[in-house]
């Protein structure tokens, strides 16, 4: 009797998996806008626990199904992976567009542009020289192991370009992952200290940071009305990274290393 | 009408990932170039169009707003997919390289910020926007 009818709830839960997304998330942001006034007095932002909290879920997921999708792997939740997939992801933040001040980003353009490809470039030559101090000394590894600190799409993306190990491949991704969760947290922690909190450095930030969950995310929890500034030019930045990776600074790589 | 806005929305976005596949094919690259920035370009160019011939509507506005709105549990939905597990597990040269790496950037921001000057923080450009509307009003009366 029970069994049946956990098996129809079961049933009902899969067959609405967008609309028990809807309702999880919905929680969880109450929940954490509850801590927010409750435990901190509003100085953390709810958005940022909340985020916290969608992390350590994924972990969760991650580990009791093993899979890579964190809580999305559930299958009861795998709505999270719709509600939170690229496609309503990219959809949200087009719409946040309509809270740019048009002037304000034109002017903030040039050094938007010069953040993009420092954005690139650092990074790079950041994870390249942590895989020469790891030990790795070959072209195509070490530059996988640079674009995975760039962003989590441009190191696979670079690696498989180059036919870098899938082993490799798999630690460029770790670290472009590790990179966007640390960015997500961090960003409310020390928004104060890089002086986030006006739309040109929101500009700078999306430029030199790149990757586009931890970008909105971080703004997100910092200020949401920075968003749109930063997200502007975080989503040339994977672009950016795929293109220069594999070629110009790949080359750079194998001129140092000799194969 | 709602929807309107909604499919406008949904307009600017297909046709920014469109072009941001061919800029990335063009360009040799397995990837979307700004598929998402040309969006947002093409919707803010979209708002002044309509604005300037009345077309922009409450309804219109509604539809595209709904969306910004739902912008964070989005994202929250988002984070409660990464790989963390895979993150956390992947070795002292991952982290050692991520944490980094985010140290670094911070740093680079904080220093591009400064060399660039102060801007208008979010709270100054509202007051002022504020202070403008007010005036104007009584200029009005």
């Amino acid at each position: 009797m029970i069994g049946a009818g956990l098996e129809r709830l079961d049933h009902v839960l899969s067959a609405n998996s967008l609309l028990v997304a809807f309702a999880v998330v919905g929680m969880v942001m109450w929940l954490s806008n509850t801590l927010s006034s409750r435990l901190t007095g509003g100085r953390i932002h709810g958005s940022a626990i909340a985020i916290i909290i969608g992390l350590a879920l994924a972990y969760w997921g991650g580990i009791t199904t093993g899979g890579h999708k964190g809580l999305s792997d559930v299958p009861v939740l795998s709505g999270i992976g719709l509600m939170g997939g690229a496609m309503l992801r990219d959809f949200a933040i087009v719409a946040t567009a309509c809270e740019v001040d048009v002037e304000r980003a034109k002017r903030a353009g040039l050094i938007g542009t010069i953040a993009l490809v420092l954005g690139t470039v650092l990074p790079f030559l950041f994870g390249a020289g942590v895989a020469w101090a790891f030990g790795y000394r070959d072209a195509v590894t070490i530059s996988t192991i640079g674009a995975g600190a760039v962003t989590y799409i441009v190191g696979p993306v670079t690696g498989v370009a180059l036919g870098a190990a899938p082993v490799i491949v798999t630690l460029s991704i770790a670290i472009g992952v590790v990179k966007a969760v640390l960015v997500m947290i961090v960003t409310p922690l020390v928004a104060r200290f890089i002086g986030l909190d006006n739309p040109r450095t929101a500009m700078v930030f999306g430029g030199m940071i790149g990757t586009v969950s931890g970008v909105t995310a971080g703004l997100a929890a910092t200020d949401r009305r920075l968003v749109p500034y930063g997200a502007l030019t975080a989503t040339f930045h994977t672009g950016l990274g795929c293109l220069m990776a594999p070629s110009i600074l790949y080359f750079g790589v194998l001129a140092v290393t000799g194969g | 009408m709602t929807i309107s806005g909604v499919a406008l929305l949904a307009l600017c976005t297909l046709l920014g990932q469109a072009l941001g596949d061919l800029l990335g094919g063009g360009l040799g690259v397995k990837a979307n170039v700004g598929g998402v920035g040309i969006a947002m370009i093409l919707l803010i160019a979209a708002r002044v169009w309509l604005k300037d011939r009345g077309l922009w509507t409450a309804g219109v506005n509604q539809g595209v707003m709904l969306w910004a709105s739902l912008y964070i549990p989005i994202i929250i939905a988002m984070a409660a997919q990464q790989d963390v597990a895979a993150a956390i597990s992947g070795g002292p040269m991952v982290l050692f390289a991520g944490i980094g790496v985010v140290c670094m950037c911070f740093a680079m921001v904080a220093l591009i910020g400064r060399i660039a000057g102060r801007g208008d923080t979010m709270d100054e450009i509202e007051a002022r926007e504020r202070l403008e509307s007010a005036t104007k009003q009584a200029d009005a009366a």
